[in-house]
């Protein structure tokens, strides 16, 4: 087994009032946080209890929903307490079938632009844009240089949640080189669809319209979440990102924004795909050479 | 099949049911009656089977002119109701035909009213529920709030409701008072806040702001100081900022330490500010009933004391049947 730079503390059991238990497995965020909760999910998820209504990973936790008239929250937190002990997510042969996903975004576009204008009362920096606060305070000289940081290397599909088909993605790179900023103030009460944000160490795409609290840095052409499910890539499912996916959030400029949004104004659409076998435990004994071929396998 | 012509749709009406379970890890809030045990009861009144969808009216209930032979019946909060002009009992089986109209007066206590109607509500379902989710627009009547002449349908009528004129006594309903009790698990992230802060959290009075939705509601009153820390790796360097995590139905997160907000049924299901504790599953019926400018306070209590309030309301819910019965 490789050697893993976390090690994680006890996890700490608690209840959201009677139909959620809650587990944090830390504090802090790290894929081994996130490794191990996926793992224990979907080990309980093939348990098939009784009474568990919703599994949900999340960053460095997860959540269960429950029917406490069908199952004993405090008998389901002594099995859930089993599963930490036992499941090992990174075991050398343990790997994650997973998709790795280009998904284009226009950076520092101008939707995103008016509306975070709009909400500087809210803000840390009143003077500042959310990209020229978020370079500056994660020690870059430019716009373009963080922008080019955050195009650079993929992100893993950390949790699905806040609204449907929200991703949390968290970028695969070693702990120093994450950005890092901190959540609005206080939460806008408008936020564009589909904007490209970003809070704590989390990257998202915000499905619809509507509260958020995260920076604003730019704005996909292409939906997260399709109602109509008339795109291909949303046959199976109103929502497209899942746990445990891999995605490039790839710096596109105005032109080739334009043309995505006139595929998926036409329903042509298609996101750029590749299955992949991810090793976790071999991603953290070298996540640059992973990185690259990840890259390399999608564009191939 | 027949339809009920919604005359007025009043301020925010909607079709709901028990709720759309298992799909939390999509982000998809389980939506439902706010008001389950009013909504419950409804049902009952007119002989529907538990699980019907029927209308959820917050603040001003919507008129309807019935198409057909129906049994109807309204619960939730006091509002005096109407017949072709002529007033009707609330929490009452009643009789309508083809032609007649139902009417609400202004609410006089309480939040949101139920309207349930024999057959149901008869849109599809969507993901195993009839709930509408209106942040995405999915689900009830094309995923939104009735609006003046919609023509909802209803399903078949099979029902066999109690006897017209059967009423739920005084003592079964829900009261509504001064200032709402929220019983409360504390927990999750309370940490973050000081000791002094929690006590403070339990004892002032908090007044709901106009912020108040299916989604969450906004309070004030207090003010909650954080704890200082380093912020751990991913978090965000706000004093409330934790790393992101799922949110109870109920939960309580304190952005600013100001403005305390609940979590409800169109909730959000994941979030990257600090979390306080949750409201017990049984109260989220209480706070669906106050509306801007109530108060409320919350009381701790623990695991044992949510689940024999689960009991209870399933007894009060028995002795509803029980009584209606006859």
């Amino acid at each position: 087994m490789a050697t893993t730079s976390v090690e994680l503390p006890r996890a700490r059991y608690d209840y959201g009032g009677d139909e959620f238990i809650f587990v944090e497995l830390d504090e802090a965020m790290s894929l081994e946080a996130n490794f191990k909760a996926m793992a224990i999910t979907s080990a309980l998820r093939e348990e098939n209890v009784d009474g568990v209504i919703d599994i949900c990973p999340s960053n460095a936790s997860y959540l269960i929903r429950i029917d406490p008239d069908r199952v004993n929250p405090a008998e389901l937190v002594a099995r859930l307490e089993g599963l930490e002990r036992t499941v090992q997510p990174l075991a050398a042969d343990k790997t994650l079938h997973t998709r790795l996903v280009d998904v284009p975004v226009l950076y520092n576009d101008p939707w995103t632009h008016e509306t975070l204008m709009r909400f500087r009362d809210r803000h840390q920096d009143p003077e500042a844009s959310d990209l020229e606060y978020a370079a500056r305070i994660n020690g870059f000289d430019t716009v373009p240089q963080v922008i080019d940081a955050l195009s650079g290397a993929p992100f893993l599909v950390t949790m699905i949640g806040f609204v449907p088909g929200l991703p949390f993605c968290y970028q695969m790179v070693p702990k120093e080189r994450q950005i890092e900023v901190p959540k609005y103030v206080r939460p806008r009460t408008d936020t564009p669809e589909r904007a490209f944000g970003f809070g704590g160490a989390f990257a998202v795409v915000y499905p619809v319209r509507g509260a958020g609290g995260y920076q604003l840095f730019g704005l996909a052409p292409a939906p997260v979440f399709d109602l109509s499910q008339s795109l291909a890539d949303f046959r199976e499912s109103i929502v497209f990102p899942r746990p445990g996916d891999i995605l490039r959030y790839r710096s596109i400029d105005q032109t080739e924004f334009d043309a995505v949004r006139a595929e998926v104004e036409k329903g042509t659409f298609r996101y750029r795909i590749r299955e992949y076998e991810f090793s976790p435990a071999h991603f953290l004994a070298d996540p640059d050479g992973v990185n690259n071929e990840l890259l390399e396998v999608l564009y191939r | 099949m027949s339809d009920v012509l919604v005359r007025k749709g009043g301020l925010h009406t909607t079709v709901q049911d028990k709720g759309r379970d298992g799909y939390y890890s999509l982000g998809m809030p389980p939506s439902g009656a706010m008001d389950q045990y009013s909504y419950r009861v409804a049902n009952m009144l007119v002989g529907n089977p538990d699980g019907a969808a029927a209308l959820e009216a917050t603040y001003v209930g919507p008129t309807l002119e019935f198409t057909d032979d129906r049994y109807v019946a309204v619960t939730g909060a006091d509002a005096p109701v109407t017949i072709n002009g002529e007033p009707v009992e609330r929490w009452s089986t009643l009789r309508v035909r083809a032609g007649d109209v139902l009417e609400f007066a202004m609410l006089s206590a309480g939040a949101r009213l139920y309207v349930a109607v024999s057959g149901g509500i008869g849109v599809e379902e969507y993901l195993g529920s009839r709930s509408t989710y209106t942040l995405t627009g999915l689900g009830g009547f094309q995923g939104r709030a009735l609006k003046d002449d919609d023509r909802l349908p209803l399903d078949d009528d099979g029902a066999t409701p109690p006897a017209v004129g059967s009423t739920l006594t005084e003592k079964l309903r829900p009261a509504f008072p001064h200032v709402a009790t929220l019983r409360t698990m504390i927990g999750l992230c309370s940490y973050r806040v000081t000791k002094d802060s929690m006590r403070e959290f339990s004892e002032v009075p908090w007044k709901v702001t106009k912020d108040a939705d299916r989604i969450g509601y906004r309070l004030r009153g207090g003010r909650l100081r954080f704890v200082d820390r380093k912020p751990p790796h991913g978090a965000g360097s706000d004093p409330a900022n934790v790393v992101d995590l799922g949110y109870p139905i109920g939960s309580i997160q304190v952005p600013g330490g100001d403005e305390p907000i609940v979590l409800l049924n169109d909730a959000v299901t994941a979030g990257g500010y600090a979390t306080v504790g949750t409201v017990i599953s049984v109260d989220r019926d209480t706070i669906a009933q106050t509306k801007s400018g109530d108060q409320v306070r919350f009381e701790p209590v623990d695991l044992d004391t949510a689940l024999a309030a689960r009991r209870d309301r399933r007894d009060r819910l028995e002795r509803a049947r029980a009584s209606l019965r006859r």
